[in-house]
Formats: structure tokens, C-alpha cells, sequence
């Protein structure tokens, strides 16, 4: 089980060919309090880098990009109804959907969980 | 004291300790007003109505299960209730309003009497053209100085507002295409800073949207933009000044690029007070263009509206113009109804657009003439520089200045306080000023947009400049808890804009339902 995170501020975390995908806790810090969350259709097939999700906040609405191409196969029942689940737990409870991999290749191109804590350094 | 989810008071402002609490729950003259239904008194009606008369219901077997139920009160009820409600606005005619990209300037009295005219008021879209020449003449000498302010070929008055302006340059930009054939062109380009609704339109329009990076300095990356173009791209939206208050000074090099490329050029005209009488849009490259008249040309808006966003068109696409529009034939003003055998899309809108702000704007126009639109842009830029040069040793500016119309701070001057940019703004209501813009444009972190116009007199911007010192100051002392306790001195305390979002209550009911749902 491998963690990745992207330069947008998603982390996956990959257990065979599936992963599971949320914003990271930075993300969470700077979005402020999560009002709505917005996610895909089960059965969905995303393509690395394009619009998976939309999270709101009282701040702004921002759009979640898939970490690496793939097929929808859950999302978070919980999410939509009690979209503070970002904020009390964004990389645990707060997760947003789990994909199947159709191109794991894609996973060398992103940080591991040092690297992203480097990158997040250099934000401000 | 109620608390919302971070801690903060939400109850009915008082100063702490320094104000009683009285018996009322009115503070002086401010009234705390009950809803208007919470006033109902059963069988209380301000006039007398005759009595229903006996009929047959049209409705076939569907029926009414409840009363209405509106509200019973007295007519001096009524009246109170909405004076005192509209004492808890705070408007233009109040006080500044710094709302940075909005432009919200003072609304001249002219236009009002203007407006009023019956002529102009009382017209109905629907009467023969023969009664209107005159609503007609000033449609026409309208759209005169909209084309000689913009050099541009032709306009469109009808679109409701800015928005609406912005949908229907982008369909004349895809009529053009189609007209061609070319129907690759899938992609609109917007810059990262740009308004919200430019890429919410380019979507309506069923275009994709991709987003060009500024550079360091605020400005659109011209290489990066060059970098995108192709024959995928139907469009730029760009806005100059941008909403940094920057000028794109690259926008001749934008615009050769972008036309270069098949492409044709929008730009949001939400900021063209800042350069009114003195730059000419078609002079820089652009195709299309929207005016808010309820912005650069002062008619109200915020509530006061409604807003109004004619669209200019350059030669390019001035054969895709929406019908209708006026033309003067043997003396005679006409409004052209039909779109004949034209490439143009059709209508924007039922009607011609909004009679009483083209009134307003024109008397704007005509009151100030040209030498006082130059004036004017002259003077909004001259403010926003001021508040600028007065903030800058207290306060982050994201970017060099000189700026355009507005001037964009950060969150940066207050790194490691504790007081975040939405507690600067609301202390600064209990300055007795309408905050500035907040956490837009998104390019920058935790941004304060600040934009005087051209209505504020020194005087009352040093009144604002020396408030927002001061908060600024006392922010870096460290005082957080001054700051999350503000509002102190309005109707209602910090809001829970949280559980507002999160659980919206969106209709009153009455205290019996009320009590039946919690059982």
C-alpha cells in the first residue's frame, strides 16, 4: 500500500489495482469549512489530470483532478451528506472515491508523502 | 450568547460589557424587527376587500389542501416593517462601498428624474413604433456613444446583464465559427484571474475551458497562451484591466496571437470604468465585448438593479448581431424584429432589453460628456492608486503598482497573527464600511480588493485609509480575539456561514409546524 499525493493537492492511495482518492490536509486547511462536495458517477472513466470532483467551501468551489486515469467503482456515501468529513478527516473519513487503475504507470509521476510535505513547504 | 461552529458570538450585536441589554431587545432607534409573519394577526387585513363571489373552480378535480396563509397586519405595519428593514441595508447612497470589480459608484439623481420621465417609464415594448419614436431615438443615441466610447461597429442593448453579455459574445464567436464550417474548435481560453462567469459561460456555450497561468507581475502568460492556441480554439476571454487592477499591457501581442490562431478575442468589459473615454477597445485587437451599464455607467445595482450588459461588436462579428436592434430609415426610428437571411443567432431576450438604465446610462453619458468620461476613468484610477500608496507600508499588495481602477492586497501582513482576511472585513463593518472584496481573485492568497471609484472624496477615503491602518496594525499586535468577536455594533454578530451553507433553512414555517416536525 503506496500514498500519493499531487501538485493539486489529491492524495491516492493504491492497494493492488484499486485506489482509494481525497484531498489532502493542507487542502482542507485552506479550503476552510467544506460545505458541499460534488462527486462522480460509479462506473465513470477519468482521465489523469481532468475535473473528477467539485468541493465547496465558504471560501470558494474548487475542482478535485483525478490523480491517474481509471474507472469509478465507489464513492463515499457519507460524503454528500456530511460534507465536514473533509475537515476532520481529509485523508481518512473524508475520502471522496475509489477507482480502479487502467494505467498504474501513471503512479511513478506523483509525490510521495515526504516530497509533497516539501512542496506544501515552498507554497508560502 | 449563541455561538456558531468557530466559537464566535451570533447573537444580537452589543458591545460586550460597555452597552445594556434593554428591555425592548431595540437598541436605540435601530428596531429588532420580527419577521413579517411573525406579526400575522388572524383576521388583521390593511384594506377592505369585497366579498369573494360565488364561482366555479376551474381546476377539475385539483384543490387547494391549505390556506395560503399570509400574513394579517395593519397597513402602518406594513410600512414600518419595510422602513426598518430597508434601515438595515447599507447601499451606495449610505456610505463606500470598496467592492473591489464591482464598481459600485454614485447613482446621479439626473438619471433618476430621467428615468421618471412617463415617456420613457410608462411605455410598453408591445406598443406601435409610431407612439415610441422617441424611447426609439434615445435606443439609437444610446448605442451611438457605446460604438464611438468602444470604436466598435455595432451593439446589441438587449442582454439582461453582464453575464448575459458574456453568452451572447460567446455565441455570436460560435455562430462565426459555424458559419465557416469549422467545427473543431472546441476550447475557450480564460486567464487563471479571470471573473467566475467567464468560464461558466464558455461551458453554457458547450466549450471546454482551459486556463492560462500568470506571470509573476499579475499578467496573462503570453507564451503560455501562444502555447495553447490552435486550431482547437475558438476563443480568449480575457478582462483588461484585469482583476488584479491590472492593464494587460502584452494585449496588441494578445490579440495578433490569439486572431493569428482562428481564433476570436472576448473581453469582460466589467472594468472598463477604468479606462472609459480613453482607451478604445476596438483599437486593442478586441472582437467582442460586453458593457455593464450598471457599473461603468452608473445605474444601480446590488439589489437596486436591475443591471443591464450591452455588447459591442468589432467588423468580424458584426454580421452575427442579435435581433432586435433600432435603425433610423426616412426619418423614422425602427426596431429590426427578424433576423432575415443573416448568419445571426437570433434573440437574446423577448424584448429590446432594459428601457430605464438605457435612459439612465445615457443621461450618465450626456450629463458628464466626453471630456467627463475621460475624467472619470482618470479619477477612479487616481483613488484606487491613493488607497494603494496610503496601504502599501501596512499591508501586502500582490503586485506592483501603479495599478488600474482597484488595487489587490494579500494576506501576507498578517502571516502568523492569527486574524484572517474575513475578520479584517468584518471588523471594518464596525467601522461603518461595507467590506472590500474578499478571497478574489483566487491568484493570490487571501485577497482584499479594494475599489473606491471615482465617487469617493479624499476626505472619505482617508477616513477608510486610517480605519484600515489601524486594523492592520492592531491585527500585527497581536489582539486576535478583538477580531473574531467583530462584528460587535450591527443587528447580528458573526454569522455561521458554515451552517448556513451546510444546513440551509430556506423557508419560514410557522411555530405549530414547527413543533410538529420535533415530535
Amino acid at each position: 500500500m503506496t500514498v500519493k499525493f499531487t501538485k493539486d493537492h489529491e492524495w491516492i492511495r493504491v492497494e493492488g489495482d484499486e485506489a482509494t482518492v481525497g484531498v489532502s490536509d493542507y487542502a482542507q486547511q485552506q479550503l476552510g469549512d467544506v460545505v458541499f462536495v460534488e462527486l462522480p458517477d460509479v462506473g465513470r472513466t477519468l482521465e489523469k489530470g481532468k475535473e473528477a470532483a467539485v468541493v465547496e467551501s465558504v471560501k470558494a468551489a474548487s475542482e478535485v483532478f483525478a490523480p491517474v486515469s481509471g474507472e469509478v467503482i465507489a464513492v463515499n456515501p457519507e460524503l454528500e451528506a456530511d460534507p465536514s468529513l473533509v475537515n476532520g478527516g481529509a485523508e481518512s473519513a473524508g475520502w471522496f472515491f475509489k477507482l480502479r487503475l487502467t494505467n498504474p504507470s501513471e503512479l511513478d509521476g506523483l509525490m510521495d508523502e515526504a516530497a509533497y510535505k516539501e512542496f506544501v513547504e515552498g507554497q508560502h | 450568547m449563541s455561538m456558531n461552529n468557530q466559537g464566535r458570538p451570533t447573537g444580537i450585536g452589543s458591545a460586550d460589557s460597555a452597552v445594556p441589554d434593554t428591555i425592548t431587545g431595540n437598541r436605540g432607534l435601530q428596531i429588532e424587527e420580527p419577521l413579517i409573519f411573525e406579526q400575522d394577526s388572524a383576521g388583521r387585513c390593511g384594506v377592505d376587500l369585497p366579498e369573494v363571489p360565488a364561482m366555479r373552480m376551474r381546476l377539475g378535480t385539483v384543490k387547494p389542501r391549505a390556506a395560503v396563509g399570509l400574513p394579517g397586519l395593519a397597513e402602518p405595519q406594513v410600512v414600518r416593517h419595510y422602513t426598518r428593514l430597508s434601515q438595515k441595508n447599507y447601499a451606495i447612497d449610505s456610505g463606500l462601498y470598496p467592492l473591489g470589480s464591482c464598481t459600485m459608484k454614485h447613482n446621479p439623481r439626473l438619471n433618476e428624474k430621467m428615468a421618471r420621465l412617463p415617456g420613457f417609464s410608462d411605455v410598453h415594448p408591445l406598443q406601435p413604433e409610431s407612439t415610441v419614436q422617441g424611447a426609439l431615438e434615445l435606443m439609437d443615441t444610446l448605442a451611438h456613444w457605446l460604438k464611438t466610447l468602444t470604436g466598435m461597429a455595432a451593439v446589441t442593448l438587449a442582454p439582461a446583464a453582464g453575464a448575459h453579455g458574456e453568452m451572447c459574445g460567446i455565441m455570436a464567436i460560435r455562430s462565426a465559427h459555424e458559419a465557416r464550417g469549422d467545427t473543431g474548435r472546441t476550447k475557450i481560453l480564460v486567464p487563471e484571474s479571470a471573473h467566475g462567469t467567464n468560464p461558466a459561460t464558455a461551458a453554457a456555450c458547450g466549450y471546454t475551458v482551459e486556463s492560462i497561468p500568470a506571470t509573476p507581475d499579475g499578467r496573462v502568460d503570453l507564451e503560455a497562451l501562444k502555447a495553447k492556441l490552435g486550431p482547437d480554439v475558438a476563443g480568449l476571454m480575457l478582462t483588461n484591466p484585469n482583476t488584479c487592477g491590472l492593464f494587460e499591457r502584452e494585449i496588441l501581442e494578445i490579440a495578433e496571437a490569439v486572431h493569428g490562431a482562428g481564433g476570436y478575442f472576448y473581453c469582460d468589459g466589467a472594468n472598463f470604468n477604468a479606462i472609459v473615454g480613453r482607451v478604445r477597445p476596438a483599437d486593442l485587437g478586441i472582437d467582442v465585448m460586453h458593457i455593464n451599464l450598471h457599473k461603468t455607467f452608473s445605474t444601480p445595482h446590488g439589489g437596486g438593479g436591475p443591471g443591464s450588459g450591452p455588447v459591442v461588436f468589432a467588423e468580424s462579428l458584426a454580421p452575427y448581431l442579435p435581433v432586435p436592434f433600432v435603425v433610423k430609415e426616412k426619418g423614422d426610428f425602427r426596431l429590426v424584429e427578424e433576423a432575415g437571411e443573416g448568419p445571426a443567432f437570433g434573440r437574446m431576450k423577448a424584448f429590446h432589453g432594459q428601457m430605464g438604465m438605457f435612459v439612465r446610462a445615457l443621461a450618465y453619458m450626456m450629463s458628464h460628456g466626453a471630456d467627463g468620461l475621460w475624467q472619470v476613468a482618470s479619477d477612479a484610477v487616481l483613488n484606487a492608486n491613493y488607497v494603494m500608496a496610503r496601504l502599501q507600508d501596512v499591508m501586502t499588495p500582490s503586485f506592483d503598482g501603479p495599478c488600474m481602477h482597484e488595487c489587490l492586497f494579500d494576506d501576507r501582513f498578517l502571516k502568523g497573527t492569527g486574524v484572517t482576511t474575513l475578520d479584517i472585513a468584518k471588523a471594518l463593518i464596525d467601522e461603518g464600511f461595507h467590506p472590500m472584496t474578499m478571497y478574489f481573485p483566487l491568484v493570490v492568497h487571501g485577497a482584499l480588493l479594494i475599489e473606491p471609484t471615482e465617487t469617493e472624496s479624499k476626505a472619505s477615503l482617508d477616513q477608510f485609509v486610517t480605519a484600515l491602518r489601524a486594523l492592520a496594525e492592531r491585527a500585527k499586535s497581536g489582539d486576535v480575539e478583538y477580531f473574531q468577536g467583530a462584528p460587535r455594533l450591527t443587528p447580528r454578530r458573526r454569522l455561521d456561514e458554515t451552517g448556513a451553507a451546510r444546513k440551509p433553512i430556506l423557508r419560514w414555517t410557522p411555530p405549530a409546524e414547527q413543533a410538529q416536525a420535533a415530535e
